[in-house]
């Protein structure tokens, strides 16, 4: 019997350490936040551009190669707006700084705030888009009806790997709370 | 328990409560093994008849039955079911009943924990499927429509089924978690002497390296169906572009489980397979060794190789290329499964019962599940069959028959130990052709359908596609009524039918053999000994 009792201490004592193999999995799952996280602003996997400020200054100009920005606009359910840029695309050189104009109109008889959430295709060209004015570093509030110019300023950096000739910038308007 | 109390227990082998208490309080592995079991047939036909719901709808274009919301439920609760609430418990049920009989053990390790692991599911197949009976009375408007996936935005914006099926993860991760820890525990601990880990049998080693994989990813679902809920409810943006988080994310997390979850399915069965194989061909397995190599081998794989689930997505092309490859290289441990499994019936004294029949269909048909498989990690080709029915008909070939299939391998192999009788053997041979036959004439079409390009998951389909999924209906209700059958055969094997010997098969290998059938309710008190 005290064989017996041996026995189960050592099955305690084994499935004691099997829930610390699943402790440390649980945290594991939550550590998969941050990682992805930095593993994405690293590589640009998930398209996500800077939303802070550059400034032109940086800018060296490549007039030897041009490249295809093109806009993709949408607006997420619960937002009641038009949103879209005015041109579909547009040809720049790298390092030339370039405006482009968007337009917002509020088609509901409220007042509503809405966050513009930027993503380049391809993931590894997200980087090199710099912004130096955007619409998208604030929320922007509409009143009923209101129509409201948006514009952005960027460049794209020179150091825009060569095999990228063509890239998508999308903006979706997610409602946002005042 | 002192040690009198241990002495005294152990006079009275079978004592134990009667009616609904024994059920409710036992703690005896083959008592909980057989409510697994049951539990598992239970809700895979209740999963069954969801998805005939489906196949009823797809039987003409448009909508005749239900509205694309209720489809879109159905989708999303069947698989639910059948991964979690059918073939995890049947893949548990049998740890249960024959592993201790296997190694020489006289019961699970952690008893207590076994019957807690057993109870959680039957509450948590109800939180499942509740919202479908709430809408009824109006609460709410149904269940979790938004596949097995849970993907967000949808999961975030769906109602409050989203939620049930959140809360109902929870418990089934629970419960195969502590069935998982058992297992571990009762190999590494309770083997009878002289079983050294390389002549375990192999079902044996299938599980071990199943729990493994249990413990370690089924905690990263649990976190991540977790950060759902406090999306929809607490004001996080894990997965919400909006507040700085990110969709893709969720597929990352979920996929990280999802894979492994396959062949966490699968092993237990690659396990018991080759020793059925070795029984009916009456001679030992090939390649005991380059056997468990291989299952390590795919169980280290599993882990790395999850976002092939998702190529379309978008990810940079040298993450493509590393999980293209990664996935393929599956493909070598189990080729060498299959030449184990070919090896082992090579000239040997192969007899056809229903067990074998089904083994040896499962072969074939789990093949051509692993093949298509190949097919789809191919990135160039994947662009064409994501989300397509081709996807469908591969993965029903490796969780259908690759899965189901052999858990009935099982069941008919080890329903005569279990019961003390022998099942009716034609009624099981036409049950396995039954099944063979309707399982291929359901889901070849969608092999073609899904290349022409019909997607998944979606309540109408062009007119094109009229023809083939007419045949596919017609093959899944003959498919799901032939498993009447199959409860019938074992309902009548329970009951009563031609005694079994000890041994019931003449080339049966292994301890669980020498006891007598049914085993008694305490086996190997005294452990056996293996040279």
């Amino acid at each position: 019997m005290a064989l017996e009792q041996t026995q189960a201490a050592a099955n305690k004592k084994l499935a004691l350490k099997l829930v610390w193999i699943i402790a440390g999995a649980l945290l594991f799952a939550f550590a998969l936040v941050p990682l992805y996280d930095v593993i994405c602003s690293v590589t640009g996997l998930n398209g996500k551009t800077k939303n802070t400020a550059e400034s032109a200054s940086k800018a060296v100009v490549d007039l030897q190669r041009e490249v295809t920005v093109q806009f993709v606009s949408s607006v997420m359910p619960g937002l009641g707006w038009n949103f879209y840029p005015k041109q579909a695309s547009m040809v720049v050189h790298p390092g030339q700084v370039t405006t482009v104009m968007f337009e917002a109109k509020n088609i509901t008889s409220v007042e509503v705030a809405g966050q513009a959430i930027p993503s380049v295709t391809p993931g590894k060209a997200s980087a090199h888009l710099k912004k130096i004015e955007c619409f998208c570093f604030v929320r922007q509030t509409l009143k009923p009806g209101e129509v409201k110019a948006l514009p952005l300023r960027f460049f794209v950096s020179a150091e825009l790997p060569k095999d990228v000739q063509e890239m998508t910038l999308s903006y979706s308007f997610f409602p946002a709370s005042q | 328990m002192s040690t009198t109390t241990v002495a005294h227990h152990d006079e009275h082998h079978d004592d134990h409560p009667t009616g609904i208490m024994r059920w409710l309080t036992t703690t005896n592995h083959k008592d909980i093994g057989t409510m697994y079991l049951t539990f598992s047939l239970v809700m895979f036909l209740v999963g069954g008849s969801m998805i005939l719901g489906i196949r009823a709808e797809l039987f003409k274009p448009g909508l005749q039955l239900m509205n694309p919301e209720f489809f879109n439920q159905l989708i999303g609760v069947h698989a639910l079911i059948m991964i979690f609430a059918a073939l995890m418990p049947a893949a548990t049920g049998f740890a249960n009943w024959m592993l201790p009989l296997q190694i020489g053990a006289p019961d699970m390790a952690l008893p207590r924990l076994n019957n807690w692991g057993f109870w959680i599911l039957p509450p948590s197949a109800i939180l499942l499927t509740l919202p479908f009976t709430l809408a009824l009375f109006g609460v709410g408007d149904g269940a979790l429509a938004t596949g097995w996936t849970f993907y967000p935005p949808l999961s975030v914006q769906g109602g409050i089924g989203v939620d049930f099926a959140i809360f109902a993860v929870h418990l089934l991760g629970i419960s195969s978690v502590l069935g998982s820890i058992n297992i571990i525990v009762t190999i590494y601990n309770m083997r009878a002497p002289g079983m050294t880990l390389m002549k375990m049998p192999m079902f044996a080693w299938g599980w071990l390296i199943t729990a493994f994989l249990l413990i370690a990813t089924i905690p990263v679902l649990a976190g991540a169906v977790t950060m759902l809920l406090t999306d929809r409810h607490f004001g996080t943006h894990f997965f919400d572009a909006a507040g700085g988080g990110d969709p893709i994310m969720f597929q990352h997390l979920f996929w990280f489980f999802g894979h492994p979850e396959v062949y966490i399915l699968l092993l237990p069965v690659w396990g018991f397979i080759p020793q059925i194989l070795q029984t009916f061909s009456r001679k030992p397995m090939y390649g005991y060794k380059a056997q468990v190599y291989s299952l390590w081998a795919i169980g280290a794989l599993a882990v790395v190789v999850w976002a092939h689930h998702f190529f379309t997505a978008g990810m940079p092309v040298p993450a493509l290329l590393y999980f293209m490859y990664s996935t393929m290289a599956i493909s070598l441990p189990l080729a060498v499964l299959f030449y184990c499994w070919i090896r082992t019936m090579w000239k040997g004294s192969m007899s056809f019962e229903t067990p074998m029949l089904f083994t040896v269909g499962w072969i074939i048909l789990f093949g051509i599940g692993g093949l298509t498989g190949l097919v789809l990690a191919d990135v160039a080709a994947d662009a064409q069959y994501h989300n397509s029915y081709f996807v469908v008909a591969h993965f029903h070939y490796t969780l259908f028959a690759g899965g189901i299939m052999g858990i009935m391998a099982g069941v008919y192999y080890w329903l005569p130990k279990m019961t003390g009788h022998m099942y009716n053997e034609k009624l099981g041979k036409t049950h396995f052709w039954l099944t063979a036959i309707s399982f291929n004439v359901t889901f070849i079409p969608q092999f073609f359908v899904g290349l022409a390009g019909m997607p998944r998951r979606i309540p109408d389909y062009a007119l094109q596609f009229a023809e083939f999924n007419m045949i596919s209906t017609v093959g899944a209700f003959v498919l799901g009524l032939s498993q009447l059958l199959f409860v019938y055969i074992i309902i009548s094997c329970v009951k009563g039918g031609k005694k079994a010997t000890d041994k019931v098969w003449e080339g049966a290998q292994g301890l669980e053999w020498t006891l007598s059938s049914p085993p008694p309710y305490h086996s190997f008190t005294e452990q056996p000994v293996v040279k």
